[in-house]
């Protein structure tokens, strides 16, 4: 029990919410603030990766929240703090946008903060909280642009697609309640019982491959790269997209112990790193390829999630979080200096400065799984463990690797063509350092794959043994990197092209429209008119028969009455007026009255008796 | 003392209606904010030193009627202490929202005083007579505030809504009577008759008496089909009063179910629990569907009213669901989780509701499609507005996702497919509410057409930021820590859910 790991998001936390408070007043301060505030951090994370602390505290009722910096969060948090911090280097040193930077730093702090939350959360509410505030925020970092109509409604179906995602947390907390997990600690997950087992690895599987943009959720990311240059490089490498892998890798036992998870994740996966890779091919446009490569490159932690290879998966994440990184930054240095994206108006991109051509191709040889780069070797960790289990998994696992090879080729060879001498800027110092260090763990984490370090990482990161990996394993998906490469590089960019639907990302959000968004509309539409068309009146109906009721008892009812009230006063006026009239005051007339009253009792009398 | 709180209002008013007409503005205004401020220090005072024990608290007790079995019967416990304090919260923020009012000032703030009375007075509330002379004035209050400060239509939208909420409140005395003749001795005290749980083995009276409550409740709350006065009274109301009835005032009906219905009530409760689920469920995506198709940005907010109170109905009704023994943890959590929904939608559509009435005054009408790119104008009354959306769509670190968590984690267990169906809910209120914060806020800066000069657009004033910030801010010190309020509801929701168990 420490502070650390509450400290740990808090600092983030709290340091964007103060700059976000501070508005444009902090604009001047708030790149160096936001450096310093992601460096300490990151210090931080290294400080908690040794130490391994936890934090627990009493939160909603039977349900504390608890912290834990474990084997596998550890690697996790100092990635992300990492990144966090080189990507607001570099924002610093020119990157990030030009306007409002304490809105866009202190919306990117706090992302950092809850999607460290999300990594050191040992408890499933604490897990959905980072979760859900990591989505919210990156809804107003990809529409950063405000006034873009473009830029926010990417934003606003990225969140709603994530969203839709998300909900299957809500269930799987629910489900894992009633399944007696009752503190909801996510070790404790694969211990529910069924059916609330299943409908929690539904949910959770559901939320992560919404978040790591896997088919069939992978059009939001298209549209996030609206984003400036530091959104991307921050939330689409290491956190974000990762935090659906990562929470796979974290509830693997849930997934295996279920009979139809492990299976339906792995396939997702390798699905996504094929057909996402076939659609980074066809891209033309830089961001928009490194956008589908990260869908594809997310499929093999999905796949190394569902085939148990949990030491393979987070290699990849680490590795993938670096390069990823370095090429939307470098992406976006070049949209600065050339003014697009699209790459043949990148030619010659890399060759002036040399420096950033330079950086841009480690990154690219590491995305195409060149021995010895750490993809390669994250890669030789988890294709092993798809193929004890399925050889079929196997095989589209290493044919996605290779599309890797071919869409990273495709990108070196416009950035390197010829071109008429520019006179590019030269790429400052300040930009330099962040990038080369991204550059250097490109390289760096390969050890993270051999023996020594490999049984260590091993021990700390998952809960059994893995298969080792086979030489000819390595040397095989190496080789067909380097051919694809070489075949690729032959080719040229322009040739690589795919017909059909690759180009628009196989048309899943056109789909995704048809298929939910106008249903939902038009239901919508639908129910407002029978709200106010038959309900509203319905009510109106009421009130206006009560009153139509009322005239007509006043007209039928209430005018009888007074009529007949009215006849019996007029009967007994008439009757009064009859009575006036013996009253003649003649005597002679009483008198014959006299006689007829008599004779008349008198015949009575006689009747009666 | 708490004859003293819910009276204290009412003297007030009557203080402000007897002084001299001469009187200026400024001393309406300012007693009227500093008696909502002392009575939300008093009742913070109350809730601190009452801490979190289980039972009422500050009982009183006196004979009013005894030959009818009408007590004057105050108090307080877990349950209602929470909704006088958020009560006093938004009085406070009302006044101090409606300090520029300039039409009938003085009338304006007794009415309001008034209204606080019988809004406390609901709440603190042990008889049932009691509760209902002060829920059937408060309709009378709200009447006056809707046809007196409202829009083009109020005369029409207030009788509506008198007309249709007081037809509630009749079905509901009828079912207080019910419950009066089926107690032996008969009482309408609400303790002796949770006591006593008079209508136990006879289903088809306990069936009647809780149609009558129920239905008298459900106007109240409200839920589909019973929701159409909603809308209406809201679009014409002024933002103040809005806030009130939705803040406030439909907390009543579900206040109503789980201090009444549920406890004094419990068998009938539970074997139609079902019923009470499916209202939930409906409320909650017919409310979010019609929500989405609205153009007027205040019908929106009342129709995700009727979304939010249907995950109350849902929590309440899957609570009943018996199932395994066991679960109790998510029962408690369904109950925990529905009280802090009424605490928290209270904040957050009291807030959404004024800074409604914050764009009207700027901008003179609520159609969503007038606005565009007001961020540009208004920076600060955008980012509030952002802040109270995503409160409201149940993003964490806000009071509502604390609320809405528990409902679906607590509900899931005993009813996994209404859950399930009501989790689209918060997809749906995320979609119309970014769907109206792109077309309002965002975008190139387009205003509402003006007659003569372009229109001033200025950002939240000081004395709006004060009204609405606060409400926020408390909305935020929930969701991040929840467990003060936490502590005082469970023993309280724990012993709704002893009584239904019996």
């Amino acid at each position: 029990m420490s502070a650390l790991p509450w400290l740990l998001p808090a600092l983030p936390l709290t340091g964007g919410a103060a700059l976000l408070l501070a508005g444009h007043r902090a604009d001047r301060a708030a790149p160096t603030a936001g450096a310093a505030l992601a460096l300490a951090t990151c210090a931080l994370t290294a400080v908690a990766a040794r130490t391994g602390p936890e934090a627990a505290a009493p939160f909603l009722p039977g349900l504390p929240v608890r912290l834990a910096v474990d084997g596998l969060s550890a690697p996790l948090a100092v990635t992300v703090a990492a990144v966090a911090a080189l990507v607001l280097l570099a924002a610093r040193a020119g990157l990030g946008p030009t306007d409002s930077a304490a809105r866009s730093t202190g919306l990117m702090l706090l992302f950092t903060g809850a999607m460290l939350t999300t990594v050191t959360a040992a408890t499933l509410p604490l897990l959905l909280m980072g979760w859900e505030v990591m989505g919210a925020t990156s809804w107003a970092l990809i529409g950063h642009t405000w006034r873009d109509r473009a830029a926010t409604g990417a934003a606003t179906t990225a969140f709603l697609t994530t969203r839709t995602g998300d909900l299957g947390l809500y269930v799987a907390a629910g489900a894992a309640l009633a399944g007696g997990a009752a503190p909801l600690a996510l070790d404790d997950l694969a211990r529910t019982a069924e059916p609330w087992r299943s409908l929690t690895a539904a949910g959770i599987i559901l939320a992560a491959l919404g978040k790591s943009a896997q088919l069939p959720f992978s059009f939001w990311l298209s549209g996030a790269m609206r984003g400036p240059a530091p959104v991307s490089a921050l939330l689409h490498s290491a956190t974000m997209v990762a935090a659906g892998a990562y929470l796979l890798l974290r509830t693997g036992p849930l997934l295996a112990a279920t009979a139809w998870g492990a299976g339906l994740t792995a396939w997702t996966g390798a699905a996504t790193a094929l057909v996402l890779g076939l659609v980074a091919v066809a891209q033309r446009d830089l961001k928009q390829l490194l956008a589908a490569s990260t869908c594809a490159q997310l499929g093999f932690m999905v796949l190394a999630a569902g085939a148990g290879a949990t030491t393979g998966g987070t290699l990849q994440l680490l590795a993938h979080a670096a390069a990823k990184s370095l090429l939307f930054l470098l992406a976006g240095a070049w949209l600065t200096t050339h003014g697009t994206r699209l790459l043949p108006g990148l030619t010659g991109a890399a060759r002036s400065p040399r420096s950033l051509g330079l950086l841009f191709t480690t990154g690219a040889l590491c995305l195409a799984g060149f021995p010895p780069l750490a993809l390669w070797a994250a890669k030789d960790l988890l294709l092993p463990a798809a193929l004890t289990r399925d050889p079929w998994l196997y095989a589209t696992g290493l044919t996605a690797a290779t599309l890797a090879a071919v869409y990273s080729t495709k990108a070196l060879w416009y950035v390197w063509r010829p071109a008429p001498a520019t006179t590019a800027p030269p790429a400052r110092p300040a930009l330099l350092a962040p990038l080369t260090l991204l550059a250097l763990a490109c390289a760096a984490l390969t050890p993270l794959a051999l023996p020594p370090l490999r049984t260590a990482l091993e021990r700390t990161v998952a809960t059994g043994v893995h298969p080792a990996p086979h030489l000819w394993e390595a040397a095989l998906s190496g080789g067909l990197a380097l051919g694809a490469a070489a075949w690729a590089w032959s080719a040229g960019g322009p040739r690589l092209r795919l017909p059909g639907p690759f180009p628009d990302w196989l048309g899943l959000e056109r789909a995704a429209h048809i298929l939910v968004v106008r249903p939902v509309l038009a239901a919508a539409r639908l129910a407002a008119a029978f709200d106010t068309r038959v309900l509203e009146r319905a009510v109106d109906a009421a009130a206006y028969g009560t009153l139509a009721l009322a005239r007509r008892t006043d007209r039928v009812a209430e005018r009888g009455l007074t009529g007949a009230v009215a006849v019996l006063a007029a009967a007994v006026r008439g009757a009064g007026r009859e009575a006036r009239r013996p009253q003649t005051g003649q005597l002679h007339q009483y008198l014959a009255q006299a006689v007829a009253a008599f004779t008349a009792l008198a015949v009575v009398f006689v009747l009666v008796r | 003392m708490l004859t003293v709180l819910v009276f204290a209002p009412a003297a007030v008013a009557l203080v402000l209606l007897a002084l001299p007409r001469t009187v200026p503005d400024a001393v309406h205004r300012t007693a009227w904010t500093v008696t909502s401020a002392l009575l939300l220090a008093f009742t913070a005072a109350l809730w601190a030193a009452h801490g979190t024990g289980g039972g009422y608290a500050y009982e009183t007790r006196v004979r009013w009627m005894p030959s009818a079995g009408v007590g004057y019967h105050v108090g307080v416990d877990g349950l209602s202490l929470p909704l006088t304090v958020l009560t006093c919260v938004l009085f406070l923020a009302c006044a101090l929202y409606s300090w520029r009012e300039r039409r009938r000032v003085r009338a304006h703030a007794a009415l309001f005083l008034l209204l606080q009375t019988t809004c406390l007075g609901v709440f603190v509330s042990l008889d049932l007579i009691l509760f209902f002379v002060f829920f059937d004035l408060s309709i009378v209050a709200m009447y006056f505030v809707i046809a007196g400060w409202g829009r083009d239509q109020a005369a029409r939208a207030a009788l509506t809504f008198f007309l249709y909420t007081f037809l509630g409140s009749l079905a509901l005395l009828l079912g207080f009577i019910g419950l009066y003749l089926a107690a032996s001795p008969h009482t309408f005290d609400m303790t002796d008759l949770t006591r006593a749980d008079p209508l136990a083995g006879r289903p088809v009276a306990a069936g009647l008496v809780l149609l009558a409550l129920g239905t008298g409740l459900a106007v109240k709350t409200p839920t589909v089909p019973f929701h159409t006065w909603l809308p209406l009274a809201h679009t014409q109301a002024p933002a103040a009063g809005s806030a009130i009835l939705a803040g406030v005032l439909l907390k009543m009906g579900t206040y109503g179910f789980l201090r009444i219905a549920m406890p004094v009530l419990s068998e009938a409760w539970r074997r139609y629990a079902l019923v009470v689920v499916v209202l939930g469920v409906v409320s909650v995506l017919y409310g979010a569907l019609v929500a989405l198709a609205q153009t007027d940005l205040k019908r929106m907010i009342a129709y995700t009213s009727v979304t939010h109170m249907g995950y109350i109905v849902l929590a309440l009704g899957a609570a009943a669901t018996a199932t395994a023994p066991g679960d109790e943890d998510a029962r408690a959590l369904a109950v925990s989780g529905a009280v802090t929904q009424m605490v928290s939608h209270g904040l957050l559509t009291g807030a959404l509701f004024l800074l409604a009435g914050a764009l009207h005054e700027r901008g003179r009408t609520y159609d969503l499609a007038a606005y565009s790119g007001v961020a540009a104008r208004a920076p600060v009354l955008a980012a509030a507005t952002a802040v109270a959306f995503f409160a409201s769509l149940g993003l964490p670190g806000f009071s509502g996702f604390v609320a809405e968590f528990q409902i679906f984690t607590g509900s899931l267990g005993p009813r996994p497919v209404a859950t399930c169906l009501s989790v689209l809910g918060i997809l749906l209120t995320a979609a119309l509410l970014l769907r109206a914060y792109q077309q309002v806020f965002l975008g190139p800066l387009r205003l509402p057409p003006a007659p003569g000069s372009p229109r001033a657009f200025p950002d939240l004033r000081r004395r709006e930021a004060a009204a609405v910030l606060p409400l926020l801010a408390l909305a935020t010190l929930l969701g991040l820590a929840p467990r003060p309020l936490l502590d005082t509801v469970e023993p309280a929701s724990g012993l709704v859910l002893e009584w239904l168990a019996r």
